[in-house]
Formats: C-alpha cells, structure tokens, sequence
C-alpha cells in the first residue's frame, strides 16, 4: 500500500469512534417505538469492534447513524472527533450485507464509483483502485461483471470499494452473512490480512460468535430491542489469528461468555 | 436419442406453415377466396409493390412517431409515478382502472377532434401504446433494489447523482422492456385506425381490399404488418441485449470461478 497509515485520526483522547448515551425512538403511535436505549461506546483508532446481538437489537440502526445514513434521537456521535450528520465518504467507509455492487458496472467501475462521485477522471480512478483490486487479491478481475464473481469475490470488491477513499474508519454490516461456512472462514481471515495493511479502524457486525471471537480487538455485546450495550469484552487472543485458534480453550471460554449474556437478555 | 436444437424446430414449424399456406388452398379444401396462395400473394404484392411501400411508409412514419410519444410521455410519466409515493399512491389506482377501457372506443373521436389524416393515428395509437408503458416502468421503477440507492449516499452520492448513476441505469431494463411494449403496441393502434377510418396506410389497404373482396391483396397487406412487427421486435431485442447485457446475463446464471483461486491469488499480493 503507498499510502501506510491514515493520519486522520483526530479526536484529543484518539478515538476513532466516541458514541456518547445515544437512544433512538422511531416515531409512531404511543410515543413511538424505541430501538437503541443509552448506548456508550469509545473506539480507540486502528482497533477492530464486532458488535453481536440477537435480531432486531437495533446494532444495523446503531451502525447506520456512524455512518451518518441514519439520524438519532439524543446523544452525540463523533467520527475522528468530529459530529456526523451526513454520509462522509473521506471519513467512512460503510460494507453492507448484500454487496450491493451495481449490476450495470465492471468491477473497475465498481471501486471506482465513489471515486467517480467526485469528478476524479479516469486514469487516476484506474491508478487508485488497481492497488485496491491487488489489496482485495482480485487481481485480473477488474473487466468483470459482479454477475460473473462468486458471493466471496463480490464482498471481496465491496471492501475495495470501502477502502478506495482511504476512509479512517470501515463499518461492516454482517458483510459475510450471505455466503457459505467456507467461504465465510476463508473472508474473515482475509479481511484481518487486509485490515492488518491498511490500519482502518473496524466495527463489524455479526450473529456468529464465532467470527467475532475470531475477528475482534474487543466485542460488544447488545441486548434485545431496545438496544443496550450489556457486555464489552477484550479479546486478547495473540495476532495474527490462526484457524488452530478456535480449537483453544480460550477462544471457547470467549465465544460460551458472549453466548451467556446473549441467552441472559432474552 | 438427441433433442433437436429449438431454433431449428422453429424453423421447420415456420417453413411448415408456409407450404401449408402454398398447398391447402391448392386442394381445395379451404376456398381460394379465404385464403389465397401464398405464392398468389407474393405475386399480387410484387406487381403493386409501389403502392404497397408507399402505404408501408405512411404505416411506418406514424408507427415511429406513435411510439415516441408513448415510450416518451410513459416512461416519463411511468418514472415520476412510480417514484414518488405520493403520486403513486394518488394515480397509480385511477391509471390501472383506466388501462382496462378499450381505447379503441375513443377513437372517433380523435378522427372527429384531428381529421382523417396521419395525426389521428399518430395521437390514437400514442395514447394507445401510453398507459401500458407507463404502468410496466412505474412498475419497474419500484423493484429497484433500495440497497442500491443507500450504498450510493453512504458513499457520498447527491440526490442528483443517487437519479442519473444508480436509479436510471438500474431502472434500464424496466425502460427497454417498455420500449418493446410500447412499439409494438403502436404498431397495433395504427394499423386498427388506419382500418377503421383513414385514406392511407397498411391497414387502409386492407380495409378497402377487403370490401371488394380481393383476398390476394387483402393478405399480401397482412403480410407486410406481419414483416413490419418481427423486424421491429429483432431490432428491438438487439437493442436490448446491447444495453443492459449485465441484466440478460444475470438470467443466464454464469458460472463463477471459485473463491479459492482469488484467495491463491491474494496470498501472492
């Protein structure tokens, strides 16, 4: 990567992500609908956050607001120590569950999109996301169609995608929910590789326990609707993760204590 | 045993008909005044082939301009109704009840309103082909994906840019399959004017022959309808498959290469 570490890490204490007694009420009848209930959360810069959660726990809404997709109700929110009140594509960089890669675009045009956006002309989108596609490991598969990539090779370029604006911080909304056990294993390893390069500041969410024992600095655990944080664990397992991990007592402690306080809130 | 390929089924089928065309009234079994020779039929558009293509051209001038004002007024009509939840929820009722009037009704009236002439057929056939394209784009226009449109604010995208990068192209299959419907639709509402009143076309060739029971040239106008709408309908497909090849390949299912070779390929990166 030419451009090593992100510098834009601001916030006086380093905090990439400060998330200060957020509630969130969807309007409706009776006062509405509360979905996030007081929720506190401080991300230091360059670590990697899961968040898990039963469904409906509010962690997709919680993620749309860091990304500035979505407003709250009360509370204050500060990507790299500024307020977020609309997307912010220099700040975030957001992966969603889908791919949603445009059907109608190479994969080239695809990372470049964002780029694109912008007015950057061609040959310099094409000199920013050739690297990305390598990042990605996809080099070769820049004149291909998402049609003609397996479910991996997608996410695999929804993270170039991600990445092509050198974003500080890269939210994950499940990003591998959809593909198979596999290809799952072979993607979180992948994204540790990508994330270890790239110094990005990571929150991603996930219903395995498993990947987020395996993926995180520190879990977060959220309790039904209306979304509370109940636990917050560091993970302090060595890196770089290996498979032979989850096969220690351990990881196994980890994943039975985030699954105990899953099981205590419902 | 091997299955023949299809395109060639459907070619024998279509050479089939074709000599039944040319042998059944030849037997005697179906009256020559019913349904004349094919061959009789050719002949007859042969030796009046000036009149024909000048009464193809008026067809085909007013099919084109028919169909401009469908696929023009009802994609964009068909865009803002299906796009704004409060039009849709307003007229797209009060559209879909009015789709089941057979226009064709109206049509004295757009003789009375515009003369006999090519303007009639035009604005008939325009208003003909208008409500079905209009209700399959705002149809279209609600299946895309919202994913699309929120992946493209969170990277920044402004509502101008979230209309002319993400909801166009994404709505361009809904758009072509509507120009389809559309011109073909066209092709139909003039030649049925053109049968009911008019003094020029196709469909007044047919009308007047029929009168006079001259069933040669009765047919040989049937003939260049039928030859006018497949052409129409190849040039269409063309077109389609030009435009949005990702959508028509999507149907096809491609194969895609495993993951694992891309994880070979990463690990050397």
């Amino acid at each position: 990567m030419q451009h090593v570490a992100n510098m834009k890490t601001a916030g006086t204490e380093g905090h990439a992500i400060e998330i200060d007694q957020v509630s969130h009420v969807y309007a409706g009848p009776d006062g509405g609908v509360p979905a996030l209930s007081d929720v506190t959360m401080k991300v230091r810069a360059g670590r990697f956050i899961v968040i898990v959660g039963p469904s409906g726990c509010g962690k997709t809404s919680l993620l749309m607001m860091m990304a500035g997709l979505r407003k709250h109700t009360e509370g204050r929110i500060l990507v790299n120590g500024g307020p977020i009140s609309k997307p912010d594509p220099d700040r975030v960089g957001v992966i969603f569950q889908e791919a949603s890669l445009f059907p109608w675009l190479t994969t080239f045009d695809n990372i470049e999109f964002p780029l694109s956006l912008r007015g950057m002309l061609r040959d310099e989108r094409r000199r920013r996301s050739e690297p990305m596609l390598s990042l990605v490991g996809l080099t070769g598969f820049g004149a291909r169609y998402p049609h003609e990539l397996s479910g991996g090779m997608k996410q695999r370029v929804s993270i170039a995608r991600g990445l092509v604006q050198d974003p500080p911080v890269l939210l994950m909304d499940e990003p591998f929910a959809a593909l198979d056990e596999q290809t799952r294993m072979t993607m979180g390893h992948e994204l540790l590789r990508i994330w270890s390069t790239t110094n990005k500041t990571v929150v991603f969410i996930t219903h395995s326990l498993t990947e987020a024992v395996y993926l995180a600095d520190e879990v977060y655990v959220m309790s039904p609707r209306p979304g509370r944080m109940i636990d917050h664990m560091e993970i302090d397992l060595p890196r770089p993760r290996t498979y032979e991990m989850m096969a220690t007592d351990t990881f196994g402690r980890l994943r039975d204590r985030i699954w105990q306080q899953i099981r205590k809130a419902h | 045993m091997q299955r023949p390929d299809p395109k060639t089924v459907r070619r024998g089928m279509l050479l089939a008909l074709l000599m039944a065309w040319e042998l059944v009234p030849l037997t005697g079994l179906v009256p020559e005044l019913l349904l004349p020779r094919l061959s009789k039929t050719l002949a007859v558009l042969w030796s009046d082939l000036g009149k024909y293509s000048e009464a193809l051209l008026v067809t085909l001038g007013e099919v084109i301009l028919a169909t401009l004002i469908a696929c023009g007024l009802g994609i964009i009509a068909g865009a803002t109704i299906g796009g704004v939840a409060v039009l849709r929820d307003l007229l797209l009722p009060v559209f879909s009840s009015l789709y089941a009037i057979p226009i064709v009704i109206l049509y004295p009236i757009f003789t009375a309103w515009f003369g006999i002439g090519s303007q009639s057929k035009i604005l008939f056939a325009g208003a003909y082909g208008f409500f079905p394209v209009m209700l399959s784009t705002a149809a279209g226009i609600r299946t895309i994906d919202p994913q699309f449109v929120l992946a493209a604010r969170s990277m920044g995208a402004t509502v101008y840019q979230q209309i002319t990068k993400v909801i166009i192209p994404a709505s361009l299959p809904t758009v072509f399959s509507g120009l389809r419907l559309g011109g073909a639709l066209a092709i139909i509402g003039v030649v049925v004017a053109e049968m009911l009143t008019s003094s020029a076309g196709i469909g007044y060739l047919v009308t007047l022959n029929r009168t006079i029971l001259d069933s040669p040239r009765v047919f040989a106008g049937i003939l260049c309808i039928l030859v006018l709408s497949v052409v129409y309908d190849i040039l269409s497909r063309m077109l389609e498959r030009r435009m949005v090849v990702w959508q028509l390949a999507g149907r096809r299912q491609a194969t895609p290469r495993p993951v694992t070779q891309a994880a070979a390929t990463s690990a050397a990166a």
